[in-house]
Parts: C-alpha cells; structure tokens; sequence
C-alpha cells in the first residue's frame, strides 16, 4: 500500500528543510456527517522525524490541525543522502512509517 | 547517596530558588528538568489538548504561564476565507526553544498542536490548522526553560468545525 506520509526534504549548507504531507481524515470528533451523526474523532496524535537516530522534530497533535496535515520545518545537521524517519501514530492506534532521503 | 525521590525534591528546591547558579553549578541533570515540556519527550499531553481554554491548556503543557515577547514572529493570514484549512507559521530569535506551541482560543479545545524542538532544529514551524470562528491564534515558546507568546488575531468567513 502506498504510504500516508510524503516528504521533501532538501539540505543547503548545514540546514536541511523539511516539508512533509500526511494523507488523514483528522476528524474533530465534532463534525456531523449527512445523516446527522457525529463523526467520532480520529486524529494523528503524534508525528516524529528522525535523523541519525535522534529525534530532529517531534509533532503533538491535536484534531484542530487541518484534514491531510502538513508541517514544515528545519534542522542542522543533515546532508544529502542521509536517511530521514518519519512515523505516526493517531488516536485509534493506526500508524504509518516511511523513510525519505535528504536530497 | 540520597533516593532518587529525595535527589528530585532537592532539584526542584534549588531549581526554583536559583534556577541560573543551578544551570551553572550542578550541569546536565536540572537542566533536563528545567525543560519541563522537553522532559516529557516521548508522551503525547493527552491532558493539555483536552482542556477547553487557552490558560488550563498552557498550564497543564507546561505547570506555568507565558510572558508576552516580541521576538516571536507568528505568520498567519488577517481573514481565513476557510477556516477548516489556515496556515500558521511561528519563528522566533528566541535562544535555546525546546518548543513551540499553537493554541486556537474560540476553538472548543485550545491547544491545537505543540512542536518538541530539540537542539540543532531551528525554532520556525509552519502548519495548517482549524479554526471555528473569528480568533486569537496564541503561540507559546519555550526558551531556555521560560514561557514567551504571541497574539495574532485571524477573522475566519466560515468555520472550520463544519457546523
């Protein structure tokens, strides 16, 4: 199955930029759906980036943030080539990990 | 030597006494207290997302409360034509931010998402969040072990709760 998760992630200099896309419903928990009913909610609770085996960026979330999240952010360190991990977990315990290279 | 209960209690006394000669003169170990939210680093703050205002949010985050700083930059649009997708971006020149935090006061749930930033990531997140009606987007940071924020008011056209 094709991963949730799409990353880009480009170093210049020292600093490695990333921008990452996850395909997920994020349901409030208080929207109603056509027939009246309360979609229950259903949000990524946690994201992770990792990088040489640290943690370079870790996301809590709660169901405000958008339908299909998207984050973006910076850090030190990476170079081209190097091996990015990135991991979610949502509030019924699904969960998605993929592998990006720094490019 | 002293229990570890015992070694935490005196940690905390000297923390709060004189947080700055203990960063100095005791090194690594209150430091890694000091950094409440840092501390906590792998639990998701189930209590904190789901207070109601903005305050009990902050202070079940972090057990303290924020100073307003302008040396936080929030980027975020003056009228969101939708409020189901806003985007948000918080930079600061803050020195040593271990997080970030966004919190959407006229949302049912204030806190809408907080960012670990551990050393050697830069303090500057951007994302996308709702916003139910018209609101004040609060964006708290934490810097060597302070609490700063940020005010920016968003008009929202139409919420984002789909109600």
């Amino acid at each position: 199955m094709a991963s949730t998760i799409r990353v880009r992630a480009t170093s210049s200099g020292d600093i490695t930029e990333v921008q990452a896309l996850i395909q997920h419903p994020m349901d409030s928990g208080f929207v109603k759906d056509a027939k009246g009913e309360i979609i229950p909610p259903h949000f990524i609770q946690q994201l992770k980036f990792e990088h040489d085996g640290k943690d370079v960026f870790v996301a809590d979330w709660g169901p405000a943030v958008s339908k299909d999240p998207y984050v973006k952010f910076s850090f030190k360190g990476g170079k081209k080539g190097d091996d990015l991990r990135i991991s979610w977990v949502d509030n019924k315990g699904a969960s998605d990990t993929t592998t990006a290279k720094v490019g | 030597m002293t229990a570890t209960t015992g070694a935490s209690a005196t940690r905390r006394l000297i923390l709060k006494g004189a947080a700055s000669v203990a960063l100095i003169g005791l090194g690594n170990l209150p430091f890694a207290a000091e950094r409440a939210r840092a501390a906590a680093n792998d639990k998701y703050p189930e209590q904190a997302f789901r207070q109601k205002s903005e305050a009990d949010a902050i202070k079940a985050l972090y057990g303290k409360t924020a100073e307003p700083s302008d040396k936080i930059k929030v980027d975020a649009p003056e009228i969101a034509e939708n409020g189901a997708v806003v985007p948000i971006s918080v930079t600061t020149t803050l020195e040593k931010v271990s997080s970030i935090s966004f919190l959407v006061t006229e949302n049912p749930n204030a806190l809408a998402a907080s960012y670990l930033i551990p050393e050697g990531t830069i303090p500057s997140v951007a994302n996308r969040l709702k916003m139910a009606k018209t609101t004040k987007l609060v964006a708290i940071v934490e810097a060597d072990g302070k609490l700063y924020s940020a005010v920016k008011e968003v008009k929202v056209t139409v919420g984002g709760c789909g109600g």
